[in-house]
């Protein structure tokens, strides 16, 4: 089988860049003094610069007239789910070894900690739905459902932000970005809209 | 010279001398690469007395030490300072001790090291992001340096205050928080026996990216207390805004004691993650200093003074 003759399989290669860097620090002893903080870290950014990749697809298709991009859209999505996965599991396996009370006291001590299991829980009817079979079940609904994205993305931001203990440039160049996509996706709406209203006001006339 | 003996540490608690030297046969190499790579020309520290205040435990290495701290004059990341710290200039350098005192004082830092002697201490450092290390300074009591200049009866608090040249610290460019940094202690915390002024670590002169030439070590407070790079130390009647309570007052108090029971109002300080190690382990009430400090803060709500 020719496997490099498609396109999606190059890219998924390229999606394992941060696991595959990763590994490769870890064996060199790159990870820093604090490899723990290193680790999770990378994963969570990961994680967010994967959900901009997945909201930049739309915006990139029209922009540039290539509609098949759609078609690498769930693998992405599918990619910075998996980042998100990981993240949270080296935060509740290498940073709090599974010491549910310390936590549950995390959670609740550290709004942040709260926003990104929020983040977690709504990816995760994302992932559930994201074969043929579900799409096809859910029909129309399975668009309302993966609206969820938008939501998750400005709290995968914020439980960024929110982290920081005072130099905010790098979650803001994240918010600038997330804000960018969902801006133009605003604007276009908004121009389709004035775009159908006179045809609109004309038929009722 | 005269050397005060620590009466207050058990001998227990001092590093035996066999770990002690493996220990530093290990680091030699690494640390006379470090050195060579800032300052070819470096003036040796003179003798210093060996000493300890550690608890007994196993000190960090010379590379978590060096390669992972928070300065943000060279940047905010972790990393940034070990890179980014070589274009500090730490000689010639004068400390100036001032304010309300009868005999202020400008110091170069190659006389200071020579009247007062250096000794070792080595204490942990908690830092109020949830991680700790243990770091084997070299410095002199901060006390002895202070009595020299005769504090008169309106010095109740002691201000730090750190280099400001954007040049040398490319991280002042950007204002993260309103430089210079400034630090305080009330007289009482400066002139306690543990609180240090540090000139080196590991028996070596302070690397730039841990506060070269000269910084404060207060063992029994959170690590962003211990002002690094100190050009001016300010004797004065007021309660000193430091840095950071000016930058979030809701975050940051004047104390900012080790205190488990009192949380940062965005992350729980009761357990810490010693660099080195992959369990979490309990935060001591004033970083294990109690016996020492506890009663400087007798009759005081620490959760108010935070």
């Amino acid at each position: 089988m020719a496997f490099h003759r498609n396109p999606k399989f190059w890219l998924f290669l390229i999606c394992l860049y941060p696991i595959a860097r990763l590994s490769v620090l870890a064996w060199t002893g790159g990870l820093g003094a604090n490899p723990i903080e290193f680790i999770t870290r990378s994963l969570g950014t990961w994680a967010l610069t994967g959900l901009l990749i997945t909201l930049a697809v739309t915006p990139a298709r029209r922009l540039s007239g290539h509609g098949a991009l759609l078609r690498y859209r769930r693998m992405l999505g599918l990619f910075a789910f998996f980042y998100g996965v990981l993240h949270l599991l080296s935060y509740l396996w290498l940073d709090q070894f599974f010491d549910w009370p310390a936590i549950l006291k995390d959670v609740l001590k550290r709004p942040f900690i709260a926003f990104g299991m929020a983040v977690f829980v709504m990816l995760l009817p994302l992932a559930l739905t994201s074969t043929h079979a579900a799409m096809r079940r859910l029909g129309r609904n399975w668009q309302r459902v993966h609206w969820l994205i938008y939501p998750a993305a400005i709290g995968a931001v914020l439980h960024y932000a929110w982290l920081v203990k005072k130099d905010l440039s790098q979650p803001l160049i994240y918010g600038g970005v997330l804000a960018l996509l969902l801006g133009l996706r605003v604007f276009w709406r908004h121009k389709k809209q004035r775009r159908d209203k006179p045809a609109f006001v004309m038929s009722n006339s | 010279m005269f050397i005060k003996p620590a009466t207050d540490i058990p001998s227990s608690e001092i590093t035996s001398e066999t770990v002690y030297r493996e220990r530093r046969r290990f680091l030699t190499g690494a640390a006379a690469l470090a050195a060579l790579a800032v300052t070819p020309a470096q003036a040796a520290l003179p003798p210093y007395k060996k000493n300890a205040h550690g608890g007994g435990e196993t000190a960090n290495s010379w590379e978590e030490i060096t390669g992972y701290n928070n300065f943000y004059e060279f940047g905010t990341d972790k990393a940034d300072p070990a890179k980014l710290a070589h274009g500090l200039k730490p000689r010639p350098w004068t400390l100036a001790i001032e304010g309300a005192c009868r005999k202020p004082k400008s110091w170069d830092i190659d006389e200071l090291t020579r009247a007062f002697p250096l000794e070792e201490r080595i204490y942990r450092l908690r830092c109020v992001e949830g991680w700790s290390m243990v770091i084997p300074w070299l410095g002199f009591p901060l006390a002895g340096l202070l009595k020299q200049v005769e504090p008169t009866g309106n010095a109740k608090y002691v201000e730090f205050v750190t280099l400001h040249d954007p040049q040398q610290m490319p991280g002042q460019r950007r204002a993260i928080l309103d430089w210079p940094y400034r630090e305080g202690l009330r007289l009482d915390e400066a002139m306690h026996p543990l609180t240090l002024l540090a000139a080196g670590l590991y028996g070596r002169e302070l690397p730039n990216q841990n506060g070269a030439p000269i910084r404060l070590v207060v063992p029994w407070k959170y690590g962003f207390k211990s002002a690094k790079s100190i050009v001016k130390i300010r004797l004065v009647e007021q309660q000193p805004v430091s840095s950071w309570m000016k930058a979030t007052p809701r975050e940051y108090g004047f104390y900012s004691n080790v205190n488990p029971e009192v949380d940062h109002p965005r992350w729980s300080q009761a357990k810490e993650r010693r660099i080195g190690e992959f369990l979490k382990r309990p935060t001591l009430m004033f970083n294990g200093y109690g016996e020492q400090v506890a009663q400087l803060y007798g009759g005081m709500d620490l959760r108010k003074n935070f």
